[in-house]
């Protein structure tokens, strides 16, 4: 797996301001302040699941600088917080989530990250790997349907998730109606405690762009800034009607599955801390004061404030009460809900 | 049957009332977008959607790859972006790879976004035997689909209600599996209203009033128990036949309004007995009027093997008869 490697003298911001680049970064604080508080919660019994996403924060904060709010459509998966957020749905949002609150988008009825916000532009997703791929292409197909300019469906996935049949075949329809759709495959090694080797002969998922008739491109994401570029580009080829692309991003997965999983039972804790010492968090942040776009003492009150954003969201979100049960009944069919349909 | 502009009816066969009404759908709103295999030039293997795709133009009726879990998931995001499509399974026995998209997504749409997002989608499919269609072109699949919440399946047997439940299904903004029995397709004729109109999705129809019997069927088998009933007449018994029309949601009143009448049940279909759609009726007669029974809830299905064979020994066995019908009704009428 690639690193971020030697930076030249100058930064390549790649076409981001600096209020971007701190802003990139400031979402990856967050994502890692909201995933932390979700194993937190669920250690102290307050949440019975949580999924983490860190060592994907600088592929998530980097592609969600790529997403135009209000325009684009995102079709995430379970590991997707920096998304969620970096799109635009709000810590309390994502607390509501995480509590299963009746004022959460989904009314308390998915697991924790499975994020819904018509809003936003985020469609719902069910927790079955590659389910959502075609609906995501169906929505492209429907931008293009309607002759609608300036808009793409980003969809994303796991490794793990190329294996499915919906997926080949949504990558197939994509680039035969050359749709305004892009497939981000967050590579991390792992589905559950399966590695890449088991899951797949070829290592190198954006190769099989190649058979679809698709532009491929592999990146590093651990760099936000080098994704930000890839995705831009391949969402800025959809929009403008150029058609679909496939582009992996490799990452690290330093969690566990879930609070639900050991991740010791199939890998070394000298695995992990190997990991870890590509974390692009504190890696960003070197890069960001190197070259004098962020003081030490900006950064640690950035710190400060997402955990002051994050304990607010706790507080707010974990004061709100349950759905009623009467809310089981509802949204099964449009209208009221009959016992013999 | 709300019928907004009837000036007249054409007389036409269960085929040409799918063609009709997607004519019509297609005319009368372009969010409607046809997908499924081979749907364009060739217009189905049936020829339903034939000059279609000249009129309304490739990126409206879709040939897709053969691919049924994502013709039925790109057809399902279709929907959450506001399109209203009309996804096609050519034969029902290829819906299997499209299970997940029918049962996990389309049918979960609505409940887990809480409403946000939903799922306007019509599955057509051909199904049912008695056209040598042997294991793979002959199966009934609604037991598979009738268990889930959030689905809605219709299986119309007459030409005006497929016209009229088909233009319900279009209209509807819920997921319907719409099954369309291939024995039907030319077999059966009738008289279709000209114009627009729906017949409401969950309403049964009571085909003929009769004292000594229910039988409650749908598909084929409805055209086969009125020739049965009709045998029964003719030996002074009086047999009540309820074409069910909608498998889900399904008409619990018009059944059990029946049975307190007529006092015995039959059920008849042509998918296997066991944990069929007879199974449910049968457990739901027995909880709401199992007082008013003068004798046992008997169900006239498929025996429990996997498909009809090619060879037509096979078919006939695995399939019943108006004659095995009518058996089965003096029998219970006994009881």
């Amino acid at each position: 797996m690639t690193d971020v490697g030697t930076r030249p003298a100058t930064l390549d911001k790649r076409g981001l301001s600096d209020e971007q680049l701190l802003a990139i970064f400031r979402n990856m604080l967050l994502q890692r302040q909201l995933d932390n508080r979700g194993f937190q919660l669920n250690r102290q019994g307050k949440v019975p699941f949580a999924l983490g996403s860190e060592g994907h924060e600088a592929l998530q904060a980097g592609a969600a600088m790529a997403f135009h709010r209000g325009k684009d459509i995102l079709a995430p998966y379970y590991r997707d917080l920096g998304l969620a957020v970096g799109i635009g749905l709000t810590p309390f949002e994502i607390l509501l989530s995480l509590f299963a609150r009746a004022d959460d988008h989904n009314g308390g009825r998915q697991f924790p990250n499975h994020y819904s916000s018509k809003a936003a532009g985020l469609m719902s997703f069910s927790s079955i790997l590659a389910a959502h791929i075609p609906h995501a292409v169906g929505a492209a197909y429907a931008i293009k349907y309607r002759g609608e300019t300036g808009r793409a469906v980003l969809a994303t996935c796991g490794d793990g998730t190329t294996s499915e049949g919906e997926w080949h075949e949504s990558m197939n329809f994509a680039a035969i109606h050359k749709l305004p759709f892009v497939m981000l495959v967050e590579n991390n090694g792992w589905a559950i405690s399966t590695p890449l080797s088991k899951q797949m002969a070829e290592p190198e998922i954006w190769k099989r762009a190649a058979g679809y008739g698709l532009p491929g491109r592999r990146f590093n994401g651990l760099d936000p800034i080098e994704t930000y570029a890839v995705v831009s580009e391949a969402m800025e080829r959809a929009r403008s009607g150029a058609g679909p692309s496939l582009i992996e991003g490799t990452c690290y997965r330093f969690l566990a599955h879930s609070t639900d999983d050991n991740d010791m039972t199939y890998r070394t804790r000298e695995m992990v801390e190997e990991y870890r010492k590509h974390d692009p968090v504190p890696r960003f942040e070197a890069l960001l004061i190197q070259n004098g776009l962020a003081t030490k003492e900006q950064v640690d009150a950035l710190r400060k404030d997402v955990l002051r954003e994050t304990n607010e969201a706790t507080d707010a979100a974990e004061a709100l009460p349950y759905p009623v049960p009467a809310d089981l009944y509802t949204n099964v069919y449009e209208g009221a809900w009959q016992p013999w349909q | 049957m709300a019928v907004t502009e009837t000036s007249a009816t054409t007389v036409m066969n269960n085929v040409e009332a799918v063609r009709a009404t997607l004519y019509e759908a297609m005319k009368n709103d372009d969010r409607t977008i046809i997908i499924g295999e081979d749907v364009g030039p060739r217009g189905n293997v049936f020829l339903i959607t034939k000059d279609f795709i000249e009129e309304f133009g490739e990126s409206r009726v879709i040939d897709t790859p053969i691919a049924e879990a994502s013709i039925v998931g790109i057809a399902v995001g279709m929907a959450m972006e506001g399109l209203r499509p009309i996804a096609e399974i050519q034969f029902a026995d290829f819906i299997y790879p499209a299970f997940n998209q029918i049962v996990g997504e389309a049918a979960k749409t609505r409940y887990r976004s809480n409403g946000e997002y939903t799922c306007p989608l019509v599955i057509r499919t051909p199904y049912g035997g008695g056209v040598r269609g042997a294991l793979s072109h002959s199966v009934s699949i609604e037991a598979l689909f009738y268990h889930v919440p959030g689905l809605k399946i219709v299986a119309p047997s007459f030409p005006a209600d497929v016209k009229g439940l088909l233009n319900a299904a279009i209209d509807d903004p819920d997921p319907v599996l719409f099954l369309e029995h291939k024995k039907t397709y030319r077999l059966i004729k009738g008289e279709v209203p000209n114009g627009h109109y729906t017949i409401p999705i969950g309403k049964a129809n009571v085909l003929q009033e009769g004292t000594r019997l229910t039988v409650v069927s749908y598909g084929l088998y409805v055209h086969w128990a009125l020739e049965a009933a009709k045998q029964l007449a003719g030996e002074g018994l009086s047999v009540e036949v309820i074409d069910l029309r909608s498998i889900r949601p399904m008409d619990k009143e018009t059944i059990l309004a029946s049975v307190e009448k007529t006092r015995k049940l039959l059920i008849v279909h042509e998918d296997n007995k066991f944990g069929g759609i007879g199974a449910e009726i049968s457990a739901m007669v027995a909880e709401e009027a199992l007082f008013h029974l003068d004798a046992p809830i008997r169900r006239h299905c498929a025996p429990d093997v996997p498909a009809m064979g090619y060879a037509l020994p096979l078919e006939e066995e695995y399939m019943s008869s108006p004659e095995r019908m009518a058996q089965a009704m003096r029998d219970l009428v006994a009881f």
